[in-house]
């Protein structure tokens, strides 16, 4: 009960980050992206080791600098200076995209605009929106060992995010496996997607309500346990 | 044989209207910010870069394209920068967007003398227009072509008159990989040092890919967002 309450306290992309900081395990490389995802790194537990990577080219990224510790040759991928840590190694660009691209990285996790029942991702830009670019993502996408989308399960004005087919310009084809959001976890399956845990108080029904696409229920549905 | 010139000016004598240039850096990380300003006062116009983004609307590459001076960009991220976003939009300025990836694995080929390779990046997304397809061991992957400039703009953190270099930390980023990728190579470094004073197995870029380096001076180094860290 008091897990419940603590739960429903807390912001959904903190709810969102928290979740997917229990797919890491010691010894995982991991790119996180911008937005929630970045966010994870806070919620990875004490004492587990896992080497975050920056596209621009860093491995062992460290916590924000305090005032005196700001380096601006030491930036992450969000143009942000950051600190090193104990193991840290600095590389190319061209080598940043060889582990990207080339298999190395044991997880991704980015930020999603649409997800579809293939596991198609659209996130980098919208039609008739702005000129927008799209960095590494197709990049991550196309090599990681696992792609896990983290993001709210619906838009701001309440539309789902989990469709049937992607409309948005898209990122990469079937690339995703998991999508983690405030409300659910859902694996990407080659059968479609199945509901694998709902958040506290949250039923199946009401998961499917707010999602475009078909979910199957799995058999052992669990609980978000935060 | 010694590659140093004296300055940012005389380093970009060669650089004319028109040119194509790469310019390495990461957001304002690691930017070639005397060779780019030295563009700017030349009067240097119609040139055709290439750079991952382009950052901020009134520092460097963002300068040249708010004052009107680039004709074509290539990058991954435009970045937030209205002002291009203005000329792109307008027309005045042709943009093609790369992955980031495939963008450095080109420059890589070009350098390399690879014409052309396969990616999995991008393929079935709206950046696989008009580009050929071939399927290898089941898998569907995207033919691009090796990009080279004119001249490549590189900032480095130390170099010799022979022209090896020595980056730091993140400002390394695309550097290393453009310097082998254009006729006319000029680096501009923080500290210019003697000849056999770099640690041999600590260069990252072998001079022979340099033709001219300069010791710069006055660097920003700005930063695009800070979000600092609170003592306890």
């Amino acid at each position: 009960m008091a897990q419940a309450k603590m739960a429903q306290a807390m912001d959904p992309k903190e709810k969102i980050a928290r979740r997917v900081a229990q797919e890491m395990r010691d010894g995982y490389y991991v790119n996180l992206g911008v937005g929630i995802p970045v966010m994870v790194a806070d919620y990875i537990p004490e004492g587990m080791e896992v080497v975050l990577e920056a596209e621009n080219g860093m491995l062992g990224i460290g916590p924000y600098p305090y005032e005196d510790q700001v380096d601006p040759d030491l930036i992450n991928a969000a143009k942000e200076p950051v600190t090193e840590i104990p193991g840290t190694s600095y590389f190319t660009s061209a080598d940043s995209f060889t582990m990207i691209r080339g298999g190395h990285m044991d997880v991704t996790v980015l930020g999603g605009m649409e997800v579809d029942e293939k596991g198609n991702l659209a996130n980098w830009t919208v039609p008739g929106k702005k000129l927008r670019g799209v960095g590494g993502a197709m990049d991550l996408v196309s090599g990681a060992r696992r792609v896990i989308i983290a993001m709210e399960h619906t838009t701001k004005d309440g539309q789902p995010k989990i469709v049937k087919g992607c409309t948005l310009p898209l990122t990469g084809i079937e690339v995703v496996d998991l999508i983690v959001t405030e409300l659910a976890v859902i694996e990407v399956t080659p059968q479609g997607l199945v509901l694998r845990e709902v958040a506290p108080g949250v039923t199946p029904e009401a998961v499917q309500k707010v999602t475009e696409a078909k979910l199957r229920v799995a058999e052992n549905l669990k609980t978000i346990s935060l | 044989m010694d590659k140093r010139v004296a300055n940012a000016d005389t380093a970009i004598e060669k650089v004319t209207d028109g040119a194509t240039i790469l310019m390495g850096g990461f957001g304002t990380c690691g930017n070639p910010e005397n060779l780019i300003a030295a563009v700017m006062r030349k009067g240097l116009k119609n040139l055709t870069c290439v750079s991952n983004n382009v950052g901020m609307a009134d520092f460097g590459l963002g300068l040249l394209v708010s004052e009107g001076r680039v004709k074509k960009l290539i990058c991954s991220f435009p970045g937030l920068n209205k002002s291009c976003e203005q000329r792109v939009l307008n027309g005045e300025v042709e943009i093609e967007i790369n992955p980031q990836g495939t963008l450095v694995e080109r420059l890589r080929a070009g350098g390399a003398g690879i014409p052309a390779f396969y990616t999995p990046t991008a393929v079935g997304t709206v950046l696989a227009e008009g580009k050929e397809v071939r399927e290898f061991d089941g898998q569907k992957y995207l033919l691009e072509r090796a990009l080279r400039g004119n001249f490549a703009f590189i900032k480095a953190w130390k170099g010799d008159r022979w022209g090896n270099l020595v980056y730091r930390k993140t400002a390394r980023n695309f550097h290393p990989t453009m310097a082998t990728a254009a006729d006319y190579v000029i680096a501009e470094v923080e500290e210019l040092v003697e000849l056999g004073s770099l640690d041999p197995d600590s260069i990252h870029t072998p001079g022979i890919f340099v033709d001219a380096i300069f010791q710069g001076t006055k660097y920003e180094k700005k930063i695009e967002k800070l979000v600092l860290r609170k003592r306890a």
